[in-house]
């Protein structure tokens, strides 16, 4: 524990209302779905209490939430939103123009699964399916790290110039207590510092025409300097991580290393799952086996060659998705064979909020289930 | 060209020959004494404003999508609000959207709503052509009763589109905006004082402007205001305003024209004029008499 911070017990949802209060956002614009509420809610006590200065737009529909955003950021003001599920599925065709026009925007998402079946339980179909849309991608695995990431998101989008998303799991990290550490509101807002945009629309003596239309002699260009933009997000990314190691006294990594050293199998996960894996691997160790975790926390743009590294010597790597994808290989299990250039073992689990076990993972590690599925 | 008329919108746009909105917009925009930032929806007014790496736009713009160019300014004016109060602006500056028919009384219709309820202080600018022109003339729910477009054929069995246009005025007023009218292109005094009353104006406002298409309603382009006048005195297109609930018709006659007089101008009206369409005039003219007796009955 540094000096300025505190030790509370919050939710998930909680600690990133706690983190944006600190932040103080110029702008937010939401719209309501389960299990994001929480979120929206306390941030918006937080405002009725005078405890913010933020405009908070209640907008009627999640497209018109990140509609709001862009025109915001295009302003030139500071501007956060946050979703789940099918509300990130309505703003799909904004989050391409948000990142289009270079807005760095900060979402909060509460990973949830997409209908149907109707389903408001968490899984990361929802994030998964925004994956490509030139959003960075942070996945959080505790309230801790909720709180952390959202601050470390703030000051890395407006550093690279790109939305943000920074991504827990609906309820299991969302609606569930940690007791944590939160810094000193200076001390945060001293973090991510004043955002003073380039060029933005209320600059009325510097007239900015955002969101051309743009053919075949230059559309190409702009979507080439936008995929340049992600090769610097590794390195700021690192960097930040770093500062904010200094005044929290938590460092952070892009993706996080679990007893790999002497592992012969590592498995692969994003999120909450991490903690029921890491008692798994303890127990596991117990007996003989060397296994180990490795953590994706960046997944945009993907660490190729970190998880390369990690993983390169073991004999056998289990992929864990939360996410299904139809009619071809799980999107993580994918991008990690990719990395290491050799398949891996493919599973499916927690999909709708199902429950994973401790034991279900050690009979994985064990080769007892071959099903590519913890049902 | 006129230096004062091009100061927000430039010429050399690539707005076809005859088309009504760049008068629209810069009338609209004249009347403003403070700076203005605007959204626009997708669609003609758009496209031919801001082909990079040119922009007609002298004055800060966005376009973000099709149907949300409401919440888009929505997001722009809370952002003045607070960065005004952080003394991080220091002008007075207005905010207005320019949408056709399509990005407001259709896919932008939700949008439009929920920022005019939530308040914001802006002017929504319609600008009304009747259809989905940008993709080449396809109906919308402001394309008249009868017209033929590129969905709503004539045929055997059609005489076009087969409804009635939405009444979006009605709709905007019930929300409660302290001022909405319609108002026209060919009546430009008419529109410079809509334009003014409904800038200086706090809270939403919302003006909905007859824009004719040489294009897709097939007449020449020497006519479009021409045209635009014999809409308003045929009561095709009534200019009338609603301020704080109270109605106001702003142009009658004794004897307006028979909307044929319209209609006979426009390609996309000629099938009305064969024998079996016939009865289908008769029936438009029924419209536009009942909707003006309606509209003058809710004048006090
Ligand atoms: C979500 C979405 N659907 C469809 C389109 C295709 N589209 C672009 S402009 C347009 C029509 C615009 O009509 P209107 O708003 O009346 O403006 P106009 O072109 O007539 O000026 C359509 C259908 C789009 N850009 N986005
Ligand atoms: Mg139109």
């Amino acid at each position: 524990m540094t000096k300025n911070s505190k030790k509370l017990a919050l939710t998930g949802g909680y600690a990133a209302a706690e983190a944006l209060k600190q932040i103080n956002p110029d702008v937010m614009a939401v719209y309501p779905i389960t299990p994001q509420t929480p979120i929206i809610e306390v941030f918006s006590k937080f405002k009725s209490d005078g405890e913010v200065d933020t405009e908070v737009i209640h907008v009627e529909s999640e497209h018109s939430a990140i509609s709001a955003c862009v025109g915001s950021s295009a302003a030139g003001a500071r501007t956060v939103t946050a979703t789940s599920s099918q509300g990130l599925a309505l703003m799909n065709e904004i989050l391409y123009i948000a990142s289009g026009l270079r807005r760095p925007i900060l979402m909060l998402v509460s990973a949830r699964a997409l209908a149907a079946p109707l389903n408001i339980h968490g899984d990361h179909s929802d994030v998964m399916g925004a994956r490509d849309s030139g959003w960075v991608q942070i996945f959080c695995s505790t309230p801790q790290e909720v709180y952390d990431k959202t601050i470390v998101g703030m000051k890395l989008a407006e550093k690279v110039k790109l939305p943000v998303m920074v991504i827990m799991d609906g309820f299991n990290t969302s609606h569930s207590v940690e007791n944590m550490e939160i810094l000193e509101k200076e001390a945060v807002q001293k973090f991510v510092g004043e955002y003073s945009p380039e060029k933005y629309l209320l600059d009325i003596d510097n007239p900015v025409t955002f969101g051309p239309v743009a053919l075949q002699n230059s559309y190409f260009e702009f979507r080439k300097d936008l995929s340049d933009a992600f090769d610097t997000v590794e390195g700021e990314l690192e960097k930040i991580y770093e500062e904010y190691g200094h005044i929290s006294g938590r460092s952070y990594k892009k993706i996080e290393k679990y007893k790999l050293e002497d592992a012969e199998k590592i498995l692969v996960a994003m999120g909450s799952v991490g903690g029921t894996i890491k008692d798994a691997i303890d127990k596991l160790r117990e007996d003989g086996e060397k296994v180990g975790l490795l953590e994706i926390s960046l997944f945009r743009p993907f660490p190729y060659e970190e998880v390369k590294k990690a993983l390169k010597d073991t004999k056998e790597v289990i992929v864990l998705d939360r996410n299904l994808a139809f009619g071809t290989k799980q999107v993580l299990a994918s991008e990690i064979s990719h990395s290491i250039g050799k398949k891996v073992k493919s599973v499916v689990y927690g999909l709708g909020g199902r429950d994973t076990f401790q034991k279900q993972i050690m009979d994985l590690v064990k080769g007892d289930n071959q099903s590519g599925y913890l049902l | 060209m006129n230096k004062e008329l091009t100061k927000n919108l430039a010429s050399g746009h690539s707005a076809c020959a005859g088309c009504a909105f760049p008068t629209i917009v810069r009338t609209i925009l004249g009347e403003s004494d403070v700076p203005v930032v605007i959204s626009n929806a997708t669609g003609c007014l758009e496209v031919t404003s801001t082909l990079y790496p040119y922009t007609a736009w002298k004055v800060p713009y966005i376009h973000n999508a099709f149907e949300n160019a409401a919440a888009t300014i929505s997001g722009v004016e809370r952002a003045y609000k607070i960065l005004k109060k952080k003394g991080k602006i220091k002008k007075e500056i207005k905010f207005v959207t320019f949408a056709g028919d399509g990005g407001t009384y259709d896919i932008g219709f939700q949008s439009l709503s929920g920022a005019l309820e939530r308040g914001h202080n802006f002017l929504y600018v319609c600008y009304d052509n009747g259809g989905y022109m940008n993709t080449g003339n396809q109906r919308s729910s402001a394309t008249p009763f009868g017209a033929a477009t590129e969905t709503t054929p004539s045929g055997k069995m059609s005489f076009g589109k087969m409804e009635v246009r939405k009444n979006l005025m009605d709709i905007a007023a019930a929300h409660g905006v302290p001022y909405a009218a319609q108002a026209n292109v060919a009546y430009l005094p008419d529109l410079k004082k809509k334009a003014r009353k409904a800038l200086e104006t706090e809270g939403p406002t919302f003006l909905l402007v007859f824009s004719p298409c040489t294009n897709n309603w097939k007449f020449p382009t020497s006519q479009f205001v021409s045209i635009a006048k014999l809409a308003t005195e045929t009561n095709f297109w009534p200019l009338y305003e609603i301020e704080k609930g109270k109605y106001k018709i702003n142009w009658a006659t004794e004897k307006p024209k028979p909307v044929e007089e319209f209609l006979k101008t426009q390609g996309r009206f000629k099938h009305l004029f064969s024998e079996k369409n016939k009865p289908v005039i008769g029936q438009i003219q029924k419209m536009v008499d009942a909707e003006f007796r309606r509209l003058a009955s809710l004048v006090e």
